[in-house]
């Protein structure tokens, strides 16, 4: 498509949802009621690691008000043996996950889900169920974990064929990795660690079910997919796919970590048992103590060049926190980590390690920003030792069409090279800087995702249009698709409506994840709106009883072309419209695919920081990200996806973290002590957009939304070695960490 | 959830009789940006809420006729801030309450909440104590006034006696070359809370400090009044060595703990930091040539 000639995609249209969510209109996951609704509330474990001998819930019945209580007898079992996988989830651990088996694996481990007919209720139900524990040693951080001797959480995981915590790994290889080192003549070799920080969606899990007499299932919940959530609802409590139907509600933030369900199937089966709609909201406490975070790790990096700058070896070693399950996004760390390079000879590792703590869930570019941390930070020091400028350094080695990445994709046409090219000739790079104040930069890469989507595009009586897709909207889905259709038909875009469908209304949509959303969706929304205007054609032809070859829609109409150009007065789509039942009935197209060619994201960032070197604070004070975004379709939503990103970057580089007692509890779980930043910690976080089109999609779309993460605490951490001249190698760089790194040294060397 | 009574009386008396009937299931509602919190997360369960925003005394700002001022226990931070005078006197107590939450919490929050509250981190504490407020609390024994440092007892623990309620502030008047301050330490800008917090109040005369007191909060189980670093600002012209030694002062008297929110090491030095820092836009704000 054409830039120039394009009138609405490109534009910063209003947003679809705008006036119900700034008139409070817009319903949640909390906000569904129904008559005869009853409250559900989870019991969770007090203990980090525990075998559960009996649990017995007969007070809990026996109170007034208690209307069913389940324990883990009640959830679907997927036996040890045999993985029977659901997107990125495998329904062992899910159904484990949901609710404990065999052992609770972490404080706040769900046990037992009560519901009653007021909240109260509930919760004091919850405190009468006994549970007989045999408390177990326990472990949480990564080191310990896989020390000999540690406690083990799973008696099935081998690792080298002994009883291990580490429950998989993963390698990524290319060239020859000993030839490669023996070549460079600067070898850097650091190791790094980070915390699990949360996704912090504002909105907390929340859903509200009912099973009726009949067994059909009705779920109202937020999640990042209406279809995952019926088919972990299926799995897991042997309800068949048809008889449910889960309505998204609107989304108060996910960013991966709703591609997964806690509450939905405690609230089927106690809706199923009790006969009445089953409410359950997570209060912020659970949601910090027993939904995913992001994973912590442990990395080593090295990485070898020449003295000209080239770089001809590199090797990273992982090991990411999975929580209490396998299933660490290792895949995102040791994948993404080198893939901005065009490095000859590349090992990448990664290990899946399990502890004592909740399970880890998706968030943004899952796993990628450990990746980059670690290697950006030593590309700096490998620049340092240079004396290459790190852009100059990072231009110099950038991946390129045709580039083969150690995790295994040619790459087709990138815009990496522009990013770093624009970061270097931006004036930010240039601009003059202060005492302890620091610049740094990093790039980062994100695969992107296409898969399988549904749409459904129906002309109304009045000549207007209903886009239906099947992905919740979290990054301004339903904006771009209306920019899409209203730019394909040729006509206003407040004449296309777009909604997202439910799992009966709509066809088969994979979930809100990977990046993927607009990429696929534009692809079935294009498809169908050419079979539309196929249609539309046909229809005006018949009116005009030519050949529809001989009708061409422009401009929202149907014109009569070649020998009959100007034969006949052009139709608009509400004329044809209106003739609809004489020319053939209603008008409309429905296109299912599963989509290919969702080309992976680059970006490039430059962050300017100031330390106070007396409290330790490190403040941002200008940050820039640059990034291919393949198509800008609404870019007032793709700035702020690469500004969000960049914002809980900088939370994840300076304060997030969770923080555990002796007890192996989360001693943080909540806003006050879980640091995200807030306004007033951010600049202006600046985004500029690069659109090199991806080739293989109709509006060159590439994903957008979990790139912009990846390389922010790398250009915090670069920055802020660049202010000290002293480089901290785990995350966060909080005040008294950073105040306790500070030597008189150090300051005076900085000075 | 067992019920809750709801009260808002339009006297004190009436007030502090509802508070005694109660006998301690009773909770005074100021903003309730703390007291609301603490019900909603269980930690507390009032059978009676007295509510005393409708009470004049307490929701007035008084400027008596020798140039001190009279601030009822439950005036708002924003209401505070509207008032033409007291920022100008006291800017120092006046940022310690303004910076307390978020616009929407200063629409609610109280100086008295605060202090009532008990906890070592409130952020209007030092800057009260380093200001040599008085506070007046009634009960059913009737009224009786005390210097501010000597409410708080513990982490959550305040010298009120049963039934007894805060009614308002009183700081005195100021003399020529007067100026205060407050600052905080907190890993974020805003809606956090204070790992350190420092307030100064000092008095010029031809560039010597002749008068100074310090408040250090979130260092020990109460708000410290640190006479000793008081005393190493009072007769030097605040040259580096006083309020080096005034900063020492600070640290020595930190008995912190190590918890989430900060090491004891953090904490000892940053409140020397900060007692330098505060020291200096205290004198600048007196006038310091
Ligand atoms: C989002 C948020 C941010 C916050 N940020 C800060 C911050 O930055 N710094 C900070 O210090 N605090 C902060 N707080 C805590 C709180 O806002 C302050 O402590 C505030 O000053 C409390 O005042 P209030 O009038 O709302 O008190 P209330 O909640 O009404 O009362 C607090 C306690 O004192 C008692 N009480 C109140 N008035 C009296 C009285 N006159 N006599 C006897 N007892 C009384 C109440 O019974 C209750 O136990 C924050 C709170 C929230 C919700």
């Amino acid at each position: 498509m054409n830039e120039t000639s394009n009138k609405w995609i490109g534009q910063n249209t209003i947003r679809p949802d705008g006036a119900d969510k700034v008139t409070g209109r817009a319903a949640y996951g909390a906000d569904t009621t129904m008559p005869g609704m009853i409250w559900g509330s989870v019991l969770r474990s007090p203990h980090p690691h525990a075998r559960i001998r009996s649990i017995d819930t007969s007070k809990a019945e026996a109170l007034p008000g208690v209307k069913a209580v389940i324990t883990a007898k009640d959830i679907v079992e997927f036996p040890l043996d045999k993985s029977v996988v659901l997107g990125i989830q495998d329904m062992r651990w899910m159904c484990r996950n949901v609710m404990a088996r065999e052992k609770a694996l972490f404080h706040g481990h769900p046990v037992a889900a009560v519901a009653a007919t007021t909240e109260a209720i509930a919760a004091e139900a919850c405190k009468l169920i006994d549970v007989d524990y045999e408390v177990l040693p326990w472990v949480i951080e990564i080191e310990d974990a896989i020390k000999p001797g540690a406690p083990l959480l799973h008696d099935f995981i081998q690792f080298e064929g002994k009883p291990s915590n580490i429950a998989g790994t993963l390698e990524h290889k290319l060239g020859d990795i000993d030839a490669g080192f023996a070549q460079a003549d600067v070898v850097i070799e650091r190791s790094f660690t980070t915390r699990p920080v949360h996704q912090g969606y504002i909105e907390t899990h929340a859903c509200l079910v009912s099973v009726s007499a009949d067994g059909k299932t009705t779920i109202w919940s937020s999640s990042q997919g209406q279809f995952m959530v019926r088919a972990m609802t299926s799995l897991l409590t042997g309800l068949p796919q048809s008889s449910i139907r889960a309505i998204p509600a609107e989304i108060g933030g996910g960013f991966g970590g709703k591609t997964i369900v806690y509450l939905e199937p405690l609230a089927t089966v106690l809706s199923k048992k009790s006969g009445r709609p089953v409410k359950m909201v997570m209060s912020r406490e659970e949601v910090m103590r027993a939904t995913g975070p992001t994973s912590g790790s442990m990395s080593t990096v090295k990485i070898g060049a020449t003295k000209d700058g080239k770089i001809v070896a590199a090797q990273g070693t992982y090991y990411l926190q999975a929580g209490a399950f396998p299933g660490s996004p290792i895949r995102g760390a040791a994948g993404c980590a080198f893939a901005p390079y065009d490095i000859p000879n590349v090992i990448s590792r990664g290990f899946d390690v399990v502890s004592n703590r909740s399970k880890v869930a998706a968030y943004r570019a899952p796993g990628a920003p450990i990746g980059a941390y670690a290697v950006e930070c030593v590309l700096d020091e490998i620049a340092e030792a240079l004396k290459i400028d790190p852009l100059d350094l990072r231009i110099q080695n950038a991946a390129r069409e045709g580039t083969k990445a150690a995790h295994g994709p040619v790459y087709p046409r990138i815009g990496l090279l522009e990013t770093m090219e624009a970061a270097r000739a931006h004036p930010h790079y240039k601009a003059p800087l202060g005492k302890f104040q620091g610049r740094g930069v990093a790039s980062g890469f994100w695969f992107n995702a296409g898969g399988e989507s549904s749409a459904q595009v129906n002309i109304t009586e009045d000549g207007n249009v209903v886009v239906t897709t099947g992905h919740p909207d979290i990054g301004g889905s339903r904006a771009a698709i209306a920019n899409i259709a209203a730019e394909l038909l040729g006509i206003d875009y407040r004449r296309v409506s777009v909604l997202i469908g439910d799992t009966a209304t709509v066809g088969y949509s994979n979930l809100t994840g990977g990046s993927r959303v607009l990429f696929a969706s534009a692809i079935v929304v294009t498809e169908s709106a050419e079979q539309v205007i196929g249609q539309l054609k046909a229809r005006a032809a018949k009116v005009w009883g030519i050949s529809a070859d001989a009708v061409v829609w422009e401009n929202g109409e149907a014109r009569p072309s070649g020998d009959h150009t100007g034969n006949f007065p052009t139709m608009t789509l509400a004329e044809i419209a209106a003739k609809a039942s004489e020319t053939g009935g209603p008008i409309g197209a429905g296109v299912q695919l599963n989509t290919t060619g969702a080309e992976g994201g680059f970006s490039t960032h430059i962050c300017d920081v100031e330390v106070d070197v007396e409290l330790g604070i490190v403040s941002v004070l200008r940050y820039t990200s640059f990034q291919d975004v393949g198509r800008a379709v609404h870019p007032a939503y793709v700035e702020g996806q690469i500004q969000g990103g960049a914002a809980q970057g900088i939370g994840w580089a300076l304060n997030e973290e969770y923080i555990y007692n002796k007890d192996g509890k989360v001693d943080n779980p909540g806003f006050l002590d879980y640091r995200m930043p807030v306004c007033s910690d951010l600049p202006m976080l600046d985004a500029v957009m690069i659109e090199i089109p991806n080739p293989k999609h109709p509006q060159g779309v590439r994903g957008v939304g979990e790139v912009p993460l990846v390389p922010v605490m790398a250009a915090v951490a670069n920055a802020v070695h660049s202010a000290l001249g002293k480089r901290f190698y785990s995350l966060p760089m909080s005040p008294p960490k950073v105040l306790e790194g500070l030597d008189e040294g150090t300051l005076q060397a900085a000075e | 959830m067992t019920d809750i009574q709801y009260l808002a009386p339009h006297t004190l008396d009436e007030a502090v009789g509802a508070f005694a009937a109660a006998a301690g299931t009773a909770r005074i509602l100021a903003g309730g940006t703390d007291l609301l919190v603490q019900m909603r997360a269980g930690m507390v369960r009032p059978g009676l809420i007295v509510d005393i925003k409708k009470i004049a005394e307490m929701t007035s700002i008084e400027e008596t006729a020798d140039g001190g001022f009279v601030v009822g226990a439950a005036v708002s931070g924003a209401v505070l801030a509207e008032h033409p005078r007291f920022g100008k006197v006291w800017p120092g107590v006046l940022e310690s309450i303004n910076l307390i939450g978020s616009t929407q919490v200063q629409g609610r929050a109280s100086a008295g909440g605060n202090l009532c509250n008990g906890s070592p981190a409130g952020d209007s504490v030092p800057a009260m104590m380093a200001a040599d407020a008085i506070v007046t609390v009634q009960g059913p024994n009737g009224r009786r006034q005390m210097p501010v440092e000597a409410v708080p007892a513990g982490p959550g623990r305040i010298n009120l006696a049963p039934a007894e309620i805060l009614v308002s502030f009183t700081l005195p008047p100021r003399p020529p070359g007067s100026s205060d301050a407050y600052l905080r330490m907190i890993p974020r800008t805003e809606m956090d809370i204070a790992v350190v917090g420092c307030g100064v109040s000092l008095t010029l005369t031809n560039g010597v400090c002749t008068a100074a007191r310090v408040g250090l909060g979130a260092v020990a189980p109460t708000v410290l009044l640190v006479e000793a670093a008081a005393k190493a600002l009072i007769g030097s012209k605040l040259d580096t060595a006083a309020v080096d030694a005034a900063a020492a002062a600070c640290s020595a008297a930190c008995r912190p703990i190590d918890d989430k929110r900060g090491t004891i090491v953090y904490r000892t030095k940053v409140a020397g930091v900060l007692l330098k820092r505060t020291v200096g836009i205290a004198a600048d704000r007196a006038g310091r040539a």
